[in-house]
């Protein structure tokens, strides 16, 4: 009781007529780390939101620090020291590190005319604050994803936060980097009684650094609880309502025939090196290595997007000459992008027109015009196929969720009938349910002679669904695993080895 | 990524988009209000028939901005070009009959080596664009300024200045055809092209997707470069062919007619809903778009002149393009507040 530093009862909330919250209860205790998980569209943002003021809430109490607020505007929040850190960290990527932390007050002050020395020390105080350096004169936008985190919770410290929510804080984050940032708000929680809630969808990650536990769904909280309480079974039963067991991926390659994709002494740009290794078809090969060890310019390259300096490159027993992507594409190679968003999908576009996008050459009819009925043929053989949730395949992609835009690009793909699928975080964003959706339908195509290779950071993702791993370090493969004989601690310790 | 609010709403699709019916009612509305306001003036036969030949002259060239502006570009020298076509149309049938229609070749033979040269000028010029923007990559806005500076200055170059006067392509810009004046035909004819080459062909679709993301066209193995040499030559061919157009109307070629339709082809292609960072934009708002200018430009020319019998008349005009640009912008701004 005497701990609570934010209490919300009975909160609801409807836009247009559809509930996003109903009833939901959540408590934040003084200096504790609370994880907030739920699928997609379980209402965590709305929740969010009302926290920090941005949405009002339709009914429900709001008590922060013994005071009831009736009405409560962001302004109202930070005030009281709630602090959002979003995804994108709402920083300035054209300022510098210094003006990002310090021009909020600057502005705040209502200066007329900006003090450079006062900005400079401000930026330093606060970075001194949480212990962390990173040089205050360069621009925002050339500094990684990680320190850009630690600069917003500068930001957040200097404007006397007390309650520190982080939308999805690890997104981008290699495991270095995760425990360095951990490790900055542990020392914010015990010095100065800092609560923290994180939005997570990883799992592991959610078991790991949190004390307490709330699970939403469907708009509603389902548990709230401490640590203990909950193992990872427990937790994905909350979030979706029954219980999910992947299994792994079970295959045994046909010695006797050749290899589908086999990749010899391979050398490209900008750092890959003596790269071997072979896909044969319905295998599912894993790629991972930390950030920066050219697992992602090793699908690039594959795909034809990296120039080739030297090496083979074999396509069944046929050497392949990629010197565009257009060529990996001519030769049956299909690649899932890292970036979705900004390199899968046409986002304003109808779902039709991104599924057809590769395959619209062979939908057309007399004159060689495109036939609208052999493309709504194929829009909604594939929509059904991959059951991709939409009332209508006109609608654009950016009204579906993170999985079904990812099975738009996969159903892209597949409508043209690759061999070779390139996966590069496959479920990046996505939730728990649609995960494994989407990796049985990995394992469904694997199973039909496709061979896979799959990039990811997620190990948990790779020894469920592929069959041997292979491990990356400074833009070689420096070994290769069987992923019976291995397991996550296995892993994520040679990855850090060095 | 968390989407959970605020939830969409329910979408119900209707058979036309809400942005083309309004502008249909907006255009009727015009159509009608000066039907009203110049009782026997706007709503006769010879004004419609006046009207049916004027449009063309820039409603053409509208389709050349739209197509660049759909790809996230721009052709800012469609003007240039046209005049460059219809200069070299000009010297072709000059040099070929003589000024006075009496030289060695027959007229009938002349006239369609005539248009070919302009379609021809067009071409190359939209060549040129397209290998600017698509293989060095200099981007559209900057390179077809440049190349429309370049166009005109060829157009002084080869007509040292004044006009080339010649009446063998009057009976195009004047004549009709069952009582529909010719220029209104060819513009419908363009109209067809266009939707069938926009809605119906893999390069259309291209055009939309790369216009949507360039990124997400590369990775998905469209051939970005080839499209938008296409789109740009596709500009300068439509071009060429409002350079016929100027000349037969007109009865004769210089290097700076129509100076002002750049910003007048620009703003009916925002006016039509052509979205101008790409991806975006339907024939039939384009046509909507052309179709109200022309009435409002008509309509407030005759109350003017029916106000003040002097020359405040073209000020007024550009008055009114300007407002009903902004007009129609303020009105998106609000109805896109609302949905959200």
């Amino acid at each position: 009781m005497t701990n609570a530093f934010l209490r919300l009862t009975g909160i609801s909330k409807s836009f247009a007529g559809v509930q996003a919250l109903r009833d939901v209860d959540l408590t934040i205790e003084r200096g504790r780390v609370h994880c907030l998980v739920g699928e997609n569209g379980s209402g965590k943002s709305t929740l969010i939101k009302i926290i920090a003021g941005v949405y009002q809430r339709d009914t429900g109490e709001y008590v922060i620090d013994g005071k009831n607020l009736a009405r409560l505007q962001p302004i109202d929040a930070i005030r009281e020291g709630v602090q959002v850190i979003y995804q994108d960290f709402s920083l300035f990527p054209n300022l510098t590190v210094a003006e990002n932390i310090a021009l909020n007050e600057e502005v705040a002050e209502g200066r007329r005319w900006v003090n450079w020395q006062q900005v400079r020390n401000v930026a330093a105080d606060a970075l001194a604050q949480i212990e962390v350096n990173i040089p205050l004169d360069v621009t925002v936008g050339e500094v990684s994803v990680a320190n850009k985190q630690l600069i917003a919770v500068a930001k957040a410290m200097r404007q006397n936060a007390r309650l520190i929510i982080m939308d999805e804080p690890t997104t981008a984050l290699t495991e270095r980097e995760i425990r360095a940032l951990f490790s900055v708000l542990r020392k914010l929680q015990e010095r100065d009684g800092v609560a923290f809630l994180f939005v997570s969808h990883k799992l592991d990650e959610v078991l790991s650094i949190s004390e307490k536990i709330i699970v939403i769904r469907n708009g509603k909280t389902v548990s709230e609880g401490e640590r203990d309480e909950y193992d990872r079974a427990r937790l994905v039963y909350d979030m979706t309502g029954h219980s999910i067991t992947e299994k792994s991926y079970d295959f045994e390659p046909d010695l006797s025939q050749p290899p589908l994709l086999k990749v010899e002494n391979l050398n490209a740009e900008p750092m890959l090196n003596d790269i071997n290794f072979e896909l044969r078809a319905g295998e599912i090969v894993g790629v991972t290595g930390l950030l920066g060890s050219g697992r992602t310019e090793l699908a690039l390259a594959l795909y034809g997007m990296q120039p080739i300096k030297s090496g083979r490159i074999t396509i069944d027993q046929k050497p392949v000459d990629l010197r565009s992507n257009r060529d990996a594409i001519a030769h049956g190679i299909g690649y899932v992008p890292e970036d979705r968003l900004s390199e899968g999908l046409f986002l304003e576009q109808s779902i039709a027109k991104n599924v057809v996008v590769r395959t619209i050459e062979s939908l057309r009819g007399s004159l060689g015009l495109t036939d609208p009925a052999k493309i709504s043929g194929q829009v909604s053989q594939w929509v059904d196929a991959l059951r991709i949730k939409t009332a209508d395949p006109a609608l654009p992609v950016n009204t579906l969720s993170g999985g079904n835009q990812q099975r738009v690009v996969l159903a892209k793909w597949l409508a043209s009938n690759p061999k070779v699928m390139i996966l590069n975080g496959p479920t990046v964003g996505v939730d728990v349910g649609s995960k494994e959706e989407l990796h049985n339908l990995m394992k469904k195509l694997a199973g039909e002679g496709m061979g896979l290779l799959v990039i990811s950071d997620d190990i948990p993702e790779l020894l469920g669904t592929c069959n041997r791993i292979l491990l990356m370090r400074n833009g070689t493969i420096v070994e290769e695993i069987n992923t019976k004989e291995t397991n996550e601690n296995k892993i994520s310790s040679k990855l850090i080895e060095d | 990524m968390d989407q959970t609010a605020p939830p969409k709403r329910m979408s119900l699709r209707l058979p036309f988009d809400f942005y083309t019916l309004r502008l249909f009612i907006i255009t009727l509305a015009i159509f009608i209000a000066f039907s009203v306001l110049l009782p026997g003036k706007f709503l006769t036969v010879l004004n419609m028939k006046s009207m049916a030949v004027q449009l063309p002259e820039f409603g053409i060239l509208a389709f050349a901005i739209m197509i660049t502006m759909l790809t996230g570009g721009i052709d800012l020298s469609i003007v240039g070009t046209a005049n460059l076509s219809a200069i070299v149309a000009a010297m072709i049938l000059t040099g070929l009959t003589g000024a006075d229609g009496t030289g060695g070749v027959p007229l009938a033979a002349a006239i369609p080596l005539s248009m070919l040269g302009a379609l021809l000028v067009g071409s190359i010029c939209g060549l040129f664009n397209g290998f600017l923007v698509s293989r060095i990559g200099i981007t559209p806005i900057l390179a077809t300024l440049g190349t429309g500076a370049i166009y005109t200055g060829l157009s002084f170059v080869l007509t040292g200045g004044p006009a080339i006067t010649t009446t063998q392509l009057a009976f195009i810009g004047n004549g009709s055809l069952l009582g529909v004046p010719i220029p209104i035909i060819i513009f419908f004819v363009v109209v067809i092209i266009s939707v069938v080459i926009l809605n119906r062909t893999v390069f259309g679709f291209n055009v939309y997707m790369l216009g949507t993301n360039p990124k997400a066209a590369l990775f998905s193995g469209i051939n970005s470069d080839r499209v938008l040499l296409g789109t740009y030559w596709l500009a300068g061919v439509i071009a060429g062919l409002a350079g016929i157009i100027f000349l037969a109307r007109t009865n004769s070629a210089k290097p700076d007619f129509g100076s002002s339709f750049i910003l007048l082809t620009v703003l009916i292609a925002i006016l039509g809903g052509v979205s101008y960072t790409g991806g975006f934009g339907t024939v039939v708002g384009l046509v909507l778009a052309v179709l109200s200018i022309q009435f409002l430009s008509t309509g407030l020319n005759m109350l003017m002149l029916e106000l003040f019998p002097s020359s405040a008349a073209i000020f007024f005009r550009q008055f009114a393009w300007g407002g009903l640009l902004l007009g129609v912008m303020v009105l998106n701004y609000y109805t896109e507040k609302r949905k959200r």
